[in-house]
Formats: C-alpha cells, sequence, structure tokens
C-alpha cells in the first residue's frame, strides 16, 4: 500500500524543500492566482452585501417563512460542515490507519475543513433572526439571569462546531510548526523571515521536542476522530430530534456522517485536481491519491445509497401514513425534480467509479467529484425542504422558493472560502515537508 | 555595544539520519548527557537513543480531558437544577441524555488545547532566541541538516576532548555555538 507514495523521481531532503517552499517564497505569482483570488473577492464582498442587507432588513429578505423556517440557510450550514469533515478524515482517521499517501494532501485538506467550517458556523448565526444576540448562546455570567437551554439541539450544534472549528485549527497550526520553521529558515526577506519566525515560536527540530510533538499530534488524531463523527451527529439531532416525517429517525447519526465524509471528499478531489495541474504537483499529489480518494468517495457514496434506501424501507415498514406519504411526496411531489437529480448526480453517476479506467482520468473524476458536490447539497435541501413544506396537516402545508438574497449568501460564502483557500495556498506550504521528508526517509530505509 | 561570549556548546552536522544516529550512540557511549539532535523531520528511535522515553503529554490531554467532561457536566447539571430550573416538555430537570453532547465536546475541547499548550510548554516554546541559531548553518535543521550538539554544561565536556571526539566522527561540520549573553 505504500508504494510509488511520491513518484520515484529521485527527490532527496533538499528539493523537496525547495520545491514546496518556493511556491510561497517566490515573489511571483501565478496570473491564475489572481484570477482565483479575484473571483473569490467579489464573492466575499457580494457575502458582504447580503449580510448587510440582513441585517438592516432581518431573514425576511430569504424566502424562509412558515412552514419553511429553514431555507438555504440550513442546507448551506449542512453542507458546509459536511465537507469539512473529509479533512479530518484525511488529517486524523487515515494518519491513526496508518495510511502515509495521505501525507501529501492533508495539509491542504485541513486548510480545506477550516474554512468550510467557517463558512458554515455564519449559517446558523445570521438565521437567528437577531444575529447580533448570537453570544446569548454561549454560557456566560450575565446581568439577565440566563443560561443556554442545554435541551436544545441548536446549544449543541454551538458547542459541537466551535469545538469543532477550534480543534481542526489547533491539529492544522501544531502540524505545521516545523514547517513554519522550514520557511523562516529559507526565507531571505528579513520581515518575512520575521513573520514565519514569529509563528514557528522557536522550533528548532530537537530530538525532545520532535517526541512530544509526535505524542501530542496522536493524541489530537485521536481526539479528532471521535468529534468529527460528534459533530455532523450533533447537526443530524437537529433534524432526528424534531418530531417531523422524515426526520424523527434514528438512521440520521451514521447517514449523515457516511454523507459529510462523501461530500468532503468530492470537495478535495475539486480542489486537488486543478491545484495539482496549476502548481505542477503530479509528482507529490500523484494519480494514485486521485484514485485511492476516488474509492474512498465511491465507498462513502455507497453507505449513502443504503441509507437512501433503509430511510424508504422504514417509511414503508413503519406503517406510520405520515412516514409514507413524505416519502412518496419526496419522489412524486412538487420537489420531485430535485429528487431524482440527487439520485442521479448522487448515487447513479458515481458508479462509474468502479470501473479503474474511470479512476485514471483526472477529468471524469474531476466531473465526478463535481457532480457529487452538487447532489450532497441537493440531499440536504430535499431533507430540509420536502419534510417541512408537507407536514401533518394539509392547512399547513407551503412552498419554498429561494430570493435573490438567498442565493446571494450561498455564492458569498462560495466566493469567501475560494479567496481563504487562495490565500492559504500564497502564504503557507500547502505540502507538509516534514511528514514528506519523513516518509522519504523510511522509504530509503526500507529500500536498504 | 559590548557583549560577552560564552560557550554554548560544539554541534556537528551529518548529511543523514543513519550519520546522526550513529554519532549519538557514541556520544553516549562517551557518557556525555546534556546532548540534543535536531533534525528536519522526527527520525525513529532517535529520542529513545538519546534517553527520552516518556512523554508527560499524554497525562497531561487526560487531566484536560478529566477537567473538560467535569465542567461541562457541572455547568449543566447546575445550571439545570438549581439555578435556572426550566419545565421543558414534562421533562425532569435533570434530564441528563440531553447534556452528554456539550460534555462531550468540553470534554475533546480541553484535552485538545491542553495537549497542544502542553507541548509547547514541555518543548519550552515559544522561544524566539536561542544560542543554536547564532551558527549561520543552523538554518539547515530545518530542510536537510541532521545535527547533533554536545552542550558545554555537560559535565564530561572538555574543549579539546569533545572537540576531537566529534571531530573523529567526520561530520560535515563541526561548529562552536557563543552565547552572546
Amino acid at each position: 500500500m505504500t508504494s510509488n507514495n511520491i513518484s520515484t523521481s529521485g527527490h532527496t531532503y533538499t528539493t523537496l524543500t525547495g520545491k514546496i517552499s518556493s511556491l510561497v517564497l517566490t515573489p511571483r505569482t501565478p496570473l491564475l492566482w489572481f484570477v482565483g483570488a479575484g473571483i473569490g473577492f467579489l464573492g466575499t464582498m457580494l457575502l458582504f452585501t447580503a449580510v448587510a442587507w440582513l441585517l438592516l432588513r432581518g431573514v425576511g429578505i430569504w424566502g424562509v417563512n412558515i412552514p419553511i423556517a429553514w431555507g438555504l440557510a440550513i442546507v448551506n450550514f449542512v453542507w458546509w460542515i459536511g465537507i469539512g469533515h473529509a479533512g479530518t478524515l484525511i488529517s486524523a482517521i487515515l494518519f491513526l490507519m496508518r495510511q502515509p499517501w495521505r501525507q501529501s494532501i492533508n495539509r491542504f485538506a485541513e486548510a480545506m475543513t477550516l474554512f468550510a467550517v467557517t463558512c458554515a458556523g455564519l449559517y446558523p448565526l445570521l438565521h437567528l433572526g437577531r444575529p447580533w444576540f448570537f453570544y446569548w448562546l454561549a454560557p456566560y455570567p450575565n446581568t439577565m439571569g440566563l443560561w443556554p437551554q442545554w435541551r436544545s439541539p441548536l446549544v449543541w450544534d454551538v458547542f459541537a462546531v466551535s469545538t469543532y472549528l477550534t480543534i481542526s485549527f489547533v491539529f492544522w497550526f501544531i502540524g505545521m510548526i516545523p514547517d513554519l520553521a522550514t520557511m523562516r529558515d529559507r526565507a531571505t526577506h528579513r520581515y518575512v523571515r520575521m513573520i514565519y519566525g514569529i509563528f514557528a515560536m522557536g522550533w528548532r527540530g530537537s530530538a525532545r521536542h520532535w517526541h512530544h510533538y509526535e505524542t501530542t499530534y496522536l493524541l489530537l488524531a485521536g481526539l479528532a476522530t471521535p468529534l468529527v463523527v460528534s459533530v455532523h451527529t450533533v447537526v443530524s439531532f437537529d433534524f432526528a430530534i424534531a418530531i417531523l416525517p422524515g426526520w424523527h429517525s434514528t438512521i440520521f447519526p451514521p447517514y449523515f456522517v457516511a454523507g459529510a465524509i462523501y461530500s468532503g471528499l468530492a470537495m478535495v478531489l475539486t480542489l486537488a485536481i486543478p491545484l495539482r495541474r496549476l502548481y505542477r504537483l503530479e509528482e507529490l499529489v500523484t494519480m494514485r491519491h486521485i484514485e485511492n480518494m476516488s474509492k474512498l468517495m465511491l465507498a462513502t457514496g455507497v453507505i449513502v445509497a443504503y441509507s437512501y434506501l433503509v430511510e424508504t424501507f422504514t417509511a414503508w415498514y413503519s406503517g406510520n401514513a405520515y412516514e409514507s406519504f413524505v416519502t412518496v411526496n419526496r419522489a412524486m411531489g412538487p420537489y420531485s425534480w430535485l429528487y431524482w437529480l440527487l439520485v442521479a448526480t448522487n448515487i447513479v453517476l458515481p458508479q462509474a467509479l468502479w470501473s479503474s479506467r474511470v479512476r485514471s482520468n483526472v477529468f471524469v473524476v474531476f466531473g465526478i467529484a463535481l457532480s457529487v458536490n452538487l447532489g450532497m447539497w441537493l440531499e440536504r435541501f430535499v431533507i430540509v425542504v420536502t419534510s417541512l413544506h408537507r407536514d401533518f396537516l394539509p392547512s399547513s402545508w407551503g412552498m419554498y422558493v429561494p430570493t435573490r438574497w438567498d442565493w446571494a449568501t450561498f455564492v458569498g460564502t462560495l466566493g469567501l472560502f475560494t479567496l481563504l483557500f487562495f490565500i492559504f495556498i500564497r502564504l503557507l506550504p500547502m505540502i507538509s515537508m516534514s511528514e514528506m521528508k519523513q516518509m522519504l526517509q523510511k522509504r530509503e530505509a526500507r529500500a536498504e | 555595544m559590548k557583549t560577552r561570549s560564552l560557550l554554548y556548546g560544539f554541534m556537528a552536522e551529518f548529511g543523514s539520519p543513519d550519520a546522526l544516529k550513529e554519532c549519538v550512540r557514541l556520544a553516549r557511549v562517551e557518557g556525555y548527557r546534556r546532548v540534543d539532535a535536531y533534525t528536519p523531520f522526527p527520525v525513529e528511535g532517535l529520542a529513545e537513543d538519546l534517553g527520552i522515553h516518556r512523554s508527560p503529554i499524554p497525562l497531561i490531554v487526560l487531566i484536560g480531558g478529566i477537567a473538560g467532561l467535569l465542567a461541562g457536566a457541572a455547568m449543566q447539571y447546575y445550571s439545570a437544577v438549581f439555578d435556572y430550573p426550566m419545565n421543558i416538555g414534562g421533562r425532569p430537570v435533570n434530564s441528563w441524555p440531553s447534556f452528554v453532547m456539550v460534555t462531550f465536546e468540553l470534554t475533546v475541547l480541553f484535552a485538545g488545547l491542553s495537549g497542544a499548550i502542553g507541548m509547547l510548554v514541555v518543548n519550552g516554546l515559544p522561544r524566539p532566541h536561542h544560542p543554536l541559531f547564532n551558527v549561520a548553518r543552523f538554518e539547515r535543521a530545518t530542510q536537510d541538516g541532521f545535527f547533533f550538539c554536545i552542550e558545554a554544561a555537560d559535565p564530561n565536556f572538555d574543549p579539546e576532548k569533545t572537540w576531537r571526539f566529534l571531530e573523529d566522527l567526520k561530520p560535515e561540520g563541526l561548529y562552536a555555538v557563543q552565547d552572546f549573553a
């Protein structure tokens, strides 16, 4: 399983360090970087506009109303946070499973997690109604004598998402300290050296440092693994705790976790494929990486498909009229075209990955990854909207159509994500140099 | 500006982890104890060769985790039972299954943060200045160089003998590390 991790093109410690660090330390910025970051910047400005308008006018600018009080805001929240989960899978779970191939993709996958969770966290706060009182969700001593309501899934969300963001950041940052020291030592400009030096905190690579560092890294991976499962479990509780047909189901936690990792792997592929081409990293992020991630995506996708099947079966087997109605309504009701598009993009199309010829064609894999991104977004739309729009009483039925401000906020977070990602690849080493060198040494030791 | 220079130790540079490990082994045989090795990536077994076996980090993480668990459980129990009891759907005030999520998240949060902060504290970081950085060549230690330093504070340290010992190992470079106090 470990051969061909990085191509055997005769990299040494010196060339590997040079290759990865020079992507950042070069004064030359590729033109495409400006294009990408520029698009991200425009999107971010759109987000600011949409948020400013929201703060002025209230959530009424979105298409949400009773009965569909959760619109794109919650769809996007679940979608973004799910994307984050693949970063933790790659950085923590594959680390614990001793899959060394993860080492050329974990750094930017973790960065993806951070930025995706940042985008996700915005939505529930903006959806609060009075977002400027968001701090009421935190347990702090206040003159009102109030406490958060511990029985509310919204409060669980606050703790789960903020813990996830914090631990993901710590994991990412601790993993980067040795590389920041490398950047400090390679930078030629005095101020650049100082800035990296501040964040490297005086790391000198002593054997004692490494000993404690590796212990910490292993423990953080061990902590991040149950954490990532808990985060999407809590997100699924937002639905499952309610008594609404289609939501009130015990299958939700595992179903959501599998879906989260599925969508996240699709996003990792969506980012990795253009990135390796743009920065000529084909020898570090090899076809084997693309294939392995495709296989993981296929595996989680099959779990998701199975969950859909079980959900449908349970709706029928429960004999509950409302449950069966929701299921039939999803496939035949006013939103049925979205449901069938979801089946096509999320279940049918990715089955092409069973073929190794498909997996070895980056263009096709990229296309399938985009399809899964869309499919997983549609899945959340179908879950959120179809359950809400037809509940127990026909008198409380309704329809939801996202407004332009719904879309502006969504496109805005896509822009923010893009901008943050482009800033990351310009300022920080996107592949872990110390881990790549460690892998190189282990491989040489084995070859002898 | 007048600065006083003290000898911090002698540092040898090697081209490969194996040469460094051999040097560590010989230095241990010679009885040097205030020594450390510097590498661009963790070299397996190097810490053990230097006589570093235990790390306090697991205990720190465990204590942090227990503290988070107790803090989370106590905060919710106190606020829901004593400070702000509320009847939600007829549930008992101590509806502990609802408190599991926040307790779990705080356990992980405290454990993770204490691990990260504990690692920095145990390693004596942040420490922007260190005598080793006075050797210009030491910048390779985070890139492709493997360094070994015998500190002047070692009881066995003898300027001539130690220098000769390191010289005999045929390092790629040998440096006297100055500490500008």
